[in-house]
């Protein structure tokens, strides 16, 4: 059975705070939810599913379900890291079109930057993973995982840090027109090469930002989308897949997307070429780059000549990508960009980003996502939208 | 020119799948896991082969020589620069350690490395590599 038509995207919000010191995470959850659900035009008696990952408080589902007085047939908590959130929207399809359910909401929020994250920090996944041991003690944190990609894509490819720099600077286009964009001010290739060497060869602004808030989605059975009064932005693709170390056969230069893009564009019936915008995660520079190389955008290898001399920025370059400025730029609630990533393809398909960076008569979009590193291990998740 | 320093090594959680590898650490002995099924080796090492499954694994020496795969100095936010990597054993494998005793800056992908071992806090010593 193929989710192609089975759901629609009916509602998006993201949260507009970037600093969240005076709210707490449950609450931040339940204000995106709220903002999704008046988005869409439903009512949160209409959930009658509910999808959260491991940024929500409590046990899976349970607690938030609880909090936002949700009444539901249907829960999930995959947790797949930042990529979760497009996962969920490929499972809330999955759910519709088994009857499971007919109205999804998917929430994400976070406030790292008011508890002071930050990607040079080791991360604890618990005792009992077994990973653990052969890595926490070579303090592996997400700045250095990225970067050791980053070195050995420039080593197999000779990819270079003037290219990837290109990456930071589209985002950085397009976050200039985005009030609520973290980092708004327009960057060169020069100013991220002359800001400091974080983990090399990544540079600070190959980093995305560290911010609170958070995002919502509401998926839709079909019958329900169409009745509402919002462009209708329908499901056709999707496809997940983990990446990991492969017992220590490593292949650090092809991440996840190779798989669930493949899935998602086999299930859309429709080729890189045809997608008008990308949402494509950018918790570094390095992500995008191997990334759009794995969703077939261009060959393996030639990811940094086709991300060079603006050809992400929209109205410039081929193919325009994050138009809200991305992680980059913008925000990544929660250390997790995925949920963003959906909300901005959602915008471009409505017709509903700014104009400065609205893609024209934008029919067909794709969101990628990636969560936990790309060095180790990662889920990696793909969607394609199309506009009705 | 960046020469490494010591660092505080947070101890590994040893485990009973794992502590043979970090009992064979602390006499200055690298350890890989061979599967005798597929007769490939892995690393993280399990009780089952991640390739086939199979439970017929066993412990090996390995010569602890290898070639770096990728490496990364990082230089912010923590007190003292280090070099994490990946290095390719002779056995064929490949795993995450970090390049110690030397310049870090002259650190590059496939230079030759042996193992070295150093302590860890409260804990067993960790395999790490400079360069051969």
């Amino acid at each position: 059975m193929s989710i192609k038509g089975k759901a629609y995207l009916v509602g998006a919000y993201e949260h507009p705070t970037r600093k969240a010191t005076d709210k707490s995470v449950a609450q931040l959850h339940a204000e995106v939810a709220k903002g999704a659900l008046a988005d869409a035009g439903l009512t949160k008696q209409d959930v009658d599913g509910y999808f959260c990952a491991g940024d929500a408080p409590g046990l899976g589902p349970l607690s938030m379900a609880d909090y936002l007085g949700l009444k539901l047939r249907h829960l999930e908590s995959t947790d797949t890291g930042g990529s979760s959130y497009l996962v969920h929207v490929s499972h809330a399809a999955q759910a519709i079109a088994a009857g499971k359910c007919n109205v999804a909401l998917v929430t994400l929020a976070g406030r790292p930057r008011s508890e002071g994250s930050s990607g040079t920090q080791p991360r604890s996944w618990g005792a009992a993973v077994p990973d653990g041991p052969f890595e926490a003690p070579y303090g592996i944190v997400t700045a250095n995982s990225y970067a050791m990609v980053a070195m050995r894509h420039m080593y197999e490819y000779g990819t270079t840090s003037e290219q990837l720099a290109w990456i930071k600077v589209a985002a950085s286009h397009h976050a200039q027109h985005n009030p609520h964009a973290m980092l708004r001010e327009v960057v060169t290739v020069k100013e991220v090469l002359d800001s400091p060497m974080v983990a090399d060869p990544l540079h600070r602004m190959d980093c995305c930002v560290v911010s609170d808030g958070g995002g919502a989605l509401i998926v839709a059975r079909p019958d329900i989308a169409r009745d509402l009064k919002r462009p209708l932005v329908k499901l056709i693709g999707a496809g997940e897949s983990p990446k990991g170390q492969a017992g220590g056969k490593l292949n650090l230069t092809t991440s996840g997307a190779a798989w669930s893009g493949a899935t998602a564009f086999a299930e859309a019936g429709v080729q890189p070429a045809d997608i008008q915008y990308a949402s494509i995660y950018d918790s570094f520079t390095i992500t995008v780059l191997v990334q759009l190389e794995d969703l077939g955008f261009c060959k393996k290898g030639e990811g940094g000549r086709f991300v060079a001399d603006g050809n992400l920025i929209s109205g410039s370059g081929k193919l325009p990508f994050n138009t809200d400025g991305g992680g980059l730029c913008n925000n990544h609630p929660a250390n997790r960009g995925g949920m963003t990533k959906v909300i901005e393809a959602v915008r471009q398909l409505r017709g509903e980003a700014h104009p400065a960076v609205q893609v024209k008569n934008c029919a067909l979009a794709l969101a990628q996502g990636t969560g936990g590193q790309l060095g180790t291990r990662h889920g990696s998740a793909t969607l394609i939208f199309e506009r009705e | 020119m960046l020469l490494s320093e010591d660092r505080k090594i947070p101890a590994p959680a040893v485990n009973p799948e794992n502590q043979a590898f970090f009992d064979a650490a602390a006499n200055g002995k690298l350890l890989l896991k061979f599967c005798k099924t597929c007769q490939e080796y892995h690393h993280y090492p399990r009780t089952l082969c991640p390739h086939c499954f199979s439970e017929q694994t066993e412990w090996r020496d390995a010569k602890g020589v290898g070639t770096i795969h990728t490496h990364s100095v990082l230089r912010r936010g923590v007190p003292t620069p280090y070099c994490i990597a990946y290095v390719t054993l002779d056995e064929g494998v490949s795993m995450l350690t970090n390049i110690v005793d030397c310049d870090l800056d002259a650190v590059k992908i496939g230079m030759p490395v042996k193992v070295t071992f150093k302590p860890t806090e409260g804990g067993p010593p960790v395999p790490m590599f400079t360069p051969a």
